[in-house]
C-alpha cells in the first residue's frame, strides 16, 4: 500500500529527472546560505553550475559527523533561526554532539516519509499505533508520532521505559502497531510473558522497528514472540530521522530509499571512491528537498548494499539491505548512539581520572549492557571504600547524563587493561545480534 | 604520633592478594597488620609495615596504585569495654571513624588497634587529653 503512489512508483527516468532538478536547486542553495559548503566546494574547486547531471555529485566533497561537530550547534543551518521551528540533537557533551534543524516545511516531509513508512506496512487510519520511540531530542518518538498522525492513525505516545505500564496499555488500549528498537520488543515480549500475559494473543499485528542493528535471527524472535510482522525502518537524524528508507511488507526484502527526497551513493569507506550499485559498502546521502538541514553527501559510516531490481510492491525507489555494520567505531547501545570517544571526554572531565578505560558491551537477556573499566591511577585511588564507590557513581552518572546511556562502571588495577602495540583497545563488543 | 600506612587497590580476583604478598616477601618486608575492606569487584588492602618507604617503592614497581595514609595506633585496655571507653570519647566529641583494625602485637598489658579518623590531627589531641596512649609510628613499626 503506497500512502503517495504519484511518487513512490515514478518511473526510474522521471525520478532522475526529479533527482536532478532537486539536486541542482539544493546546491545552488547551500553554496549561498552555509558557509562551511562555500568553503568546502570552493576547495574543491567546483561551482553549483558544474552538476549537470546525477553523476556530477561525485564532483562534491563529502560532509562528514566532524563536520557537523565542527559547525556546533547552528553553523550548518541554511535557514535564518526564526524559520526553524524544532530541532533533535544526538548525545554527547559540547562540541560533540549533533544538532539538526527542521522548517515547518521540513516536518510536513518528515511527516509524510513516516506516514509513507506505515502505509508501507500496511498500516492505515483504522489502526491504533503503540509508539515506544523515545520522545525527546532523539528523533524516534516524534518522527513516528507525526507520520502515523498524518496518516490518520490513533497514536498512544508512549515513549521508551516504564516497560510494566507499557504492557498494560499493550492488553488495555489494544494498539495494532508497534514501533521501537528490535532490542525492546524482546525486552516487552519477555517482560510481559513474566507478567503472565499471553504476548502472542495481544492485537498486535505488525511491528515497525529500527533504530539499531538488528539480524533476520532477531526478526524470527521477534515475530514469534508477538506473533508480528516485524518490518525494518531505517534513518538517521542528521539526514531527517526515520524515515529515510522503510521494508515493505508486500516485498519483505530490502528497504526502500526515499529516493524522492534522498540521493543514496554507495562508496569504499577507506579510498571515498563510489561503488557500483549492488556492492556492499557505505551508504552516502544527499538531501535534496530538506530546508533548514540540508547535507551533502553526507556520510553516514553504515554498511550496507543497494538493491535495483524492481520490488513487487510497485514503488520505483531503490533499496538497501539491513545495516551490516559500521564503518567507524559507534556504538549502538539499546539504540543510543555512542562513540567511545565521548565516553573518554566524560572521563577526561573527572579530575584525576588517566585515560586508561575499556567498553565491555554485551547483551543480557535482550537489552544491551555497557561496562566502563577505568584503570585506579594514585591521583584517584583513596584508601576509603565510600571514596572509590562514589567516584564509581559519578562516572556512571556523568556517563548517563551527558549521554543518556547506562553504564555499569568497574575499576581495574593499573595497567591491566590490555595494550596493543602501546594502543589500548577500547572498546570489546560482544554482543551475538 | 600518626603511623603510616599503606594502602593498595586491588580487583576481586583469584590471586590478586598472592602477588602483593609475593612482592612484600622478595623485599623482606615484614607485615604488622592488615585489614581488607571488599566490595563486589574490587578490595583496599591495608597495611602496617617495619619498612614503609621500601614497601611503597617495591609495591609501585610491581605496578600496584599504592597510597599512604596517616592512622593512629591507640592502646586499648586489654578488658571487657576497653574499646569502648575509647569510642565513647570519640563519639562525645563527634570524631568520625572511618575503619579500624587491629595490630597483632600487644604493647604490654594492652591490645593496639589502628585507627583511621577524621579528623586525625584533633581525635590525637582528644585520645591524649582523656588518658589514652597514642603510639608513635617508630614504636608501631618496630613492636
Amino acid at each position: 500500500m503506497m500512502y503517495n503512489e504519484e511518487f513512490e512508483a515514478l518511473p526510474r527516468e522521471v525520478l532522475e529527472a526529479l533527482q536532478l532538478k532537486r539536486l541542482r536547486h539544493i546546491v545552488e542553495r547551500v553554496y549561498h546560505t552555509v558557509g562551511f559548503y562555500r568553503r568546502s566546494f570552493d576547495e574543491a574547486g567546483v561551482k553549483p553550475d558544474d552538476i549537470r547531471t546525477l553523476d556530477d555529485l561525485r564532483k562534491l566533497p563529502f560532509t562528514t559527523k566532524n563536520d557537523l561537530r565542527d559547525n556546533y550547534p547552528f553553523g550548518l543551518f541554511a535557514v535564518p533561526m526564526s524559520s526553524v521551528v524544532r530541532m533533535h540533537a544526538s548525545s554527547g557533551t559540547t562540541g560533540q554532539s549533533t544538532v539538526v534543524g527542521y522548517t515547518r516545511r521540513d516536518i510536513e516531509t518528515w511527516s509524510e516519509l513516516m506516514a509513507r513508512c506505515f502505509a508501507a506496512a500496511g498500516v492505515t487510519r483504522n489502526d491504533i499505533v503503540h509508539n515506544a520511540y523515545g520522545y525527546g531530542l532523539f528523533t524516534g518518538g516524534l518522527g513516528a508520532h507525526y507520520g502515523a498522525e498524518k496518516l490518520g492513525a490513533s497514536v498512544i505516545p508512549m515513549s521508551g521505559g516504564n516497560t510494566k505500564r507499557q504492557i498494560v496499555i499493550l492488553q488495555d488500549f489494544g494498539p495494532t502497531v508497534i514501533c521501537c528498537t528490535p532490542s525492546y520488543a524482546l525486552t516487552l515480549a519477555e517482560a510481559g510473558t513474566e507478567m503472565g500475559v499471553d504476548m502472542r494473543s495481544l492485537k498486535l499485528r505488525v511491528g515497525i522497528l529500527g533504530a539499531e542493528p538488528w539480524s533476520e535471527r532477531m526478526k524470527l524472535e521477534i515475530e514469534n514472540k508477538l506473533n508480528i510482522t516485524a518490518l525494518n525502518i531505517y534513518g538517521l537524524s542528521e539526514v531527517i530521522g526515520p524515515g529515510v528508507s522503510m521494508e515493505c511488507i508486500e516485498g519483505r526484502d530490502g528497504m526502500h530509499i526515499f529516493e524522492d527526497h534522498f540521493i543514496v551513493e554507495t562508496i569504499d569507506p577507506e579510498t571515498g571512491e563510489v561503488l557500483p550499485p549492488g556492492e556492499q559498502g557505505e551508504l552516502v546521502f544527499t538531501t535534496i528537498t530538506k530546508e533548514a538541514f540540508p547535507l551533502i553527501r553526507y556520510r553516514s559510516r553504515d554498511i550496507s548494499r543497494i538493491i535495483t531490481t524492481p520490488c513487487r510492491c510497485g514503488r520505483s525507489f531503490l533499496r538497501m539491505e539491513r545495516v551490516s555494520g559500521r564503518s567507524d567505531d559507534m556504538l549502538i547501545i539499546r539504540g543510543v548512539n555512542v562513540f567511545p570517544s565521548q565516553i573518554e571526554s566524560v572521563l577526561m572531565a573527572i579530575e584525576g581520572l588517566e585515560p586508561h578505560y575499556q567498553l565491555i558491551v554485551d547483551r543480557v537477556g535482550t537489552l544491551d549492557t555497557l561496562e566502563i573499566r577505568v584503570e585506579v591511577s594514585e591521583s584517584i585511588f583513596s584508601d576509603e571504600i565510600k571514596a572509590l564507590q562514589s567516584l564509581e557513581k559519578r562516572i556512571s552518572k556523568d556517563v548517563k547524563d551527558y549521554l543518556g546511556v547506562t553504564a555499569q562502571v568497574k575499576l581495574v588495577e593499573p595497567k591491566t587493561i590490555q595494550r596493543f602495540e602501546g594502543k589500548a583497545q577500547r572498546v570489546i563488543d560482544k554482543r551475538q545480534i | 604520633m600518626k603511623v603510616e600506612q599503606i594502602s593498595i587497590f586491588m580487583e576481586n580476583r583469584p590471586g590478586a592478594l598472592e602477588q602483593v604478598t609475593g612482592v612484600l616477601s622478595r623485599a623482606n618486608i615484614n607485615i604488622r597488620a592488615l585489614s581488607l575492606a571488599d566490595t563486589s569487584d574490587f578490595g583496599i588492602l591495608r597495611l602496617i609495615v617495619n619498612d614503609v618507604a621500601t614497601a611503597k617503592k617495591v609495591l609501585q614497581e610491581g605496578g600496584f596504585t599504592v597510597k599512604r595514609t596517616d592512622v593512629v595506633a591507640v592502646e586499648v585496655p586489654d578488658r571487657p569495654g576497653g574499646l569502648h571507653s575509647i569510642l565513647a570519647v570519640l563519639a562525645r566529641h563527634a570524631v568520625n571513624v572511618e575503619y579500624m583494625y587491629a595490630f597483632i602485637e600487644r604493647s604490654g598489658e594492652n591490645a593496639i588497634i589502628i585507627f583511621r579518623f577524621t579528623p586525625t590531627d584533633e581525635a590525637i589531641d582528644i585520645l591524649i587529653k582523656n588518658g589514652f596512649t597514642v603510639l608513635p609510628g617508630e614504636k608501631v613499626y618496630s613492636l
